[in-house]
């Protein structure tokens, strides 16, 4: 087990330094600096602001300087914006989408379950068809697409729910909705699927004819072994639903990260966009870390470091 | 009781037992096939016809590819602007509507459904030759090879796909042929894990141990023997490359890193419907929006349609 952490660390951070490296000299490898655009400074102010942002330092020293400074958790001022830090942005925008993130995570897990346990539970009957039904549409509409039939729905045709922005709980229903629906549908087959497999086991006829009640049968024996597959796709869950918050806040005008993210794109706002990819990676890498422990954890018969070397 | 003696009576005085004998063994035709015997692909070909809604989604795709290429023929209508027409409802005259510069919806779908089909098929087709030759050689080779390849495929898969790609857009610049590069920088990772894992297996199976006796090449090797019966499982990869690859393309363009105007694409499409939505401009959201997510349904349905007709376990 200590072994396999190790093992897995070790690769985390060679991702981790990958990413950083391909970000930075990504970056750095387009033509031009990013003051061009700026035709009234002159040659003078011009070598000041490269000195501020130590543009004109060699590239390794300043690959140096940014590892180094990443290392303490600083990722610079923006170019656009003089007076704001990726920090600050980072600071300000962070709350917001681990809000979304996690509220979305939240409905789609528990609905996506829930969902999968009752069309399982009523194998080919009305009830799974239409749960598959929505779980299939679910999968295939993108979640900008459903983001904008909810707010034409439910915002603007039937004024139940504010239009844009992010201040009650109420202005947190539809991104919520809209970002949840593609997680919620993909746990929903996934749930299904083991479920019916582990339905048919013989401990769960033992349980049966043990006299159980029909609800302790299915959360206690069949659901707890039923979860495994959808514990392994959190990792990928999570990252969809991170990418999704980039267009789910532009459309409902979110001042998360992922605006801060959209639009360091369209600026060409390169400290922004290094940092918060690098926020956001972590953050993923992290994840994918966290739902291979807890795999290990919730099923006692995989051996994590036997899992490695396979 | 009655009934049955006069039965009886009526066999039995002209059916003598002796006529009852057996039929002489013929040992040719005990061993005939009876029915026509089915290839691997037969077999899941007719399985894949009984499942109806893959079937659905496979017509609804060949009918896409169809509409793709003579779409934009059938309406009279060009993608000019015409900006006396602007955002004219669906009608006889204009199937689709217009959008704001008075372009026919209609035509700019299908030129939008060669953008997204071209970059789905790209993308599956980079991702098959890198896959399959990544893949084929480390689980082929094996031991250290085998390891060093598969730790450098561990570290590239903790990459944030949708990341690295919006990075190399916006690097390399928006465009058709930077989507393609960008999908393909990350995205033949799943496939090479894929085929090296069949390949590990099916490398111990006596027909190739047979091939090598025969001092075959091993370049032979892996084309003969292993990747045909490796086929089904990267088939169904395939189907989910595609559709993976035309979101990413819809999600770009949508975040306005994909495909730059003139040229267009569904999620271009979408995006500029989207802003317009609130005016109720429908259709200019509805048809792109559509038809990427009947396109997506089309491939997920046929794609679990072939994982079960694929797979040899399943095989009756």
């Amino acid at each position: 087990m200590n072994t396999y952490i190790i093992k897995r660390l070790t690769a985390m951070v060679v991702t981790l330094w990958l990413i950083v490296t391909l970000t930075f000299f990504l970056m750095h490898s387009l033509p031009g600096s990013p003051f061009n655009q700026e035709r009234t400074t002159s040659e003078a102010v011009q070598k000041n602001l490269e000195a501020f942002y130590h543009l004109d330092e060699p590239l390794l020293v300043q690959y140096g300087s940014y590892l180094k400074s990443l290392l303490t958790l600083d990722f610079g001022p923006s170019i656009k914006n003089s007076s704001q830090d990726v920090n600050d942005m980072l600071g300000r925008g962070f709350p917001i989408s681990f809000e979304l993130g996690l509220w979305t995570l939240l409905v789609a897990i528990t609905s996506g379950i829930i969902l999968g346990v009752v069309a399982s539970l009523r194998h080919n009957g009305i009830i799974d068809y239409l749960a598959m039904t929505i779980a299939v549409v679910g999968i295939s509409v993108p979640n900008f697409v459903m983001a904008t039939l909810l707010i034409q729905q439910l915002a603007v045709k039937w004024p139940i729910f504010p239009v844009a922005t992010w201040s009650s709980s109420m202005h947190m229903v539809l991104p919520i909705l809209a970002l949840a629906t593609g997680p919620m549908a993909i746990i929903a087959r996934l749930t299904r699927t083991s479920m019916l497999e582990v339905l048919t086991q013989d401990y769960i006829r033992t349980a049966k004819a043990k006299g159980l009640s029909p609800f302790k049968i299915v959360v206690k024996h069949a659901l707890r072994n039923a979860l495994l597959p959808v514990v392994t796709v959190l990792g990928t869950l999570a990252a969809s639903i991170l990418t999704g918050t980039f267009v789910i806040e532009k459309i409902f005008a979110i001042p998360g990260m992922g605006k801060y993210f959209v639009d360091s794109i369209s600026n060409r706002d390169y400290p922004v966009i290094m940092g918060t990819t690098v926020f956001y990676s972590t953050i993923l890498i992290v994840m994918l870390f966290l739902v291979d422990l807890m795999y290990g954890i919730l099923d006692p018969r995989i051996k994590l470091h036997k899992k490695e070397g396979k | 009781m009655e009934l049955r003696k006069q039965h009886e009576s009526n066999i039995s005085p002209e059916v003598p037992d002796e006529w009852f004998v057996p039929k002489p063994k013929d040992r040719n035709e005990a061993e005939a096939v009876v029915r026509p015997s089915l290839s691997y692909w037969q077999d899941s070909w007719r399985r894949l016809l009984k499942n109806k809604l893959a079937m659905g989604g496979l017509v609804f795709l060949v009918l896409l590819v169809f509409m793709a290429i003579i779409g934009p023929l059938l309406s009279p209508h060009t993608l000019d602007q015409e900006l006396t027409r602007q955002n004219l409802p669906p009608s006889s005259e204009y199937w689709f509507g217009t959008d704001e510069l008075g372009r026919d919806v209609f035509t700019r779908t299908w030129h939008g459904a060669r953008v997204s089909l071209f970059v789905g098929a790209a993308a599956a087709l980079i991702d098959f030759i890198i896959g399959v030759i990544y893949g084929g050689i480390a689980g082929y080779k094996g031991g250290r090879t085998d390891n060093l390849m598969m730790r450098i495929v561990e570290i590239l898969y903790g990459l944030p796909y949708l990341l690295v790609v919006i990075l190399l857009m916006v690097v390399l610049g928006p465009g058709l042929s930077t989507i393609i590069v960008a999908l393909s920088v990350t995205g033949w990772i799943g496939m090479a894990r894929i085929v090296r894992g069949q390949v590990l297996q099916i490398k111990n199976y006596e027909f190739v141990l047979a091939s090598k006796t025969f001092g075959t090449k091993t370049g032979r090797i892996l084309r003969k023997n292993l990747l045909p019966n490796t086929m089904g499982p990267i088939i169904v990869q395939l189907t989910l490359t595609v559709p993976t690859a035309i979101f990413a393309e819809a999600f770009l363009s949508f975040l306005g890193l994909g495909i730059q105007p003139p040229h267009t694409s569904w999620g271009m499409m979408a995006n500029d419907g989207l802003s317009t939505i609130l005016s109720g401009y429908w259709w200019r959201l509805f048809f792109p929006a559509f038809f990427i997510s009947a396109t997506m349904f089309a491939f997920n349905v046929l794609g679990d349609g072939l994982q079960d007709a694929l797979d040899p376990k399943l095989r009756r």
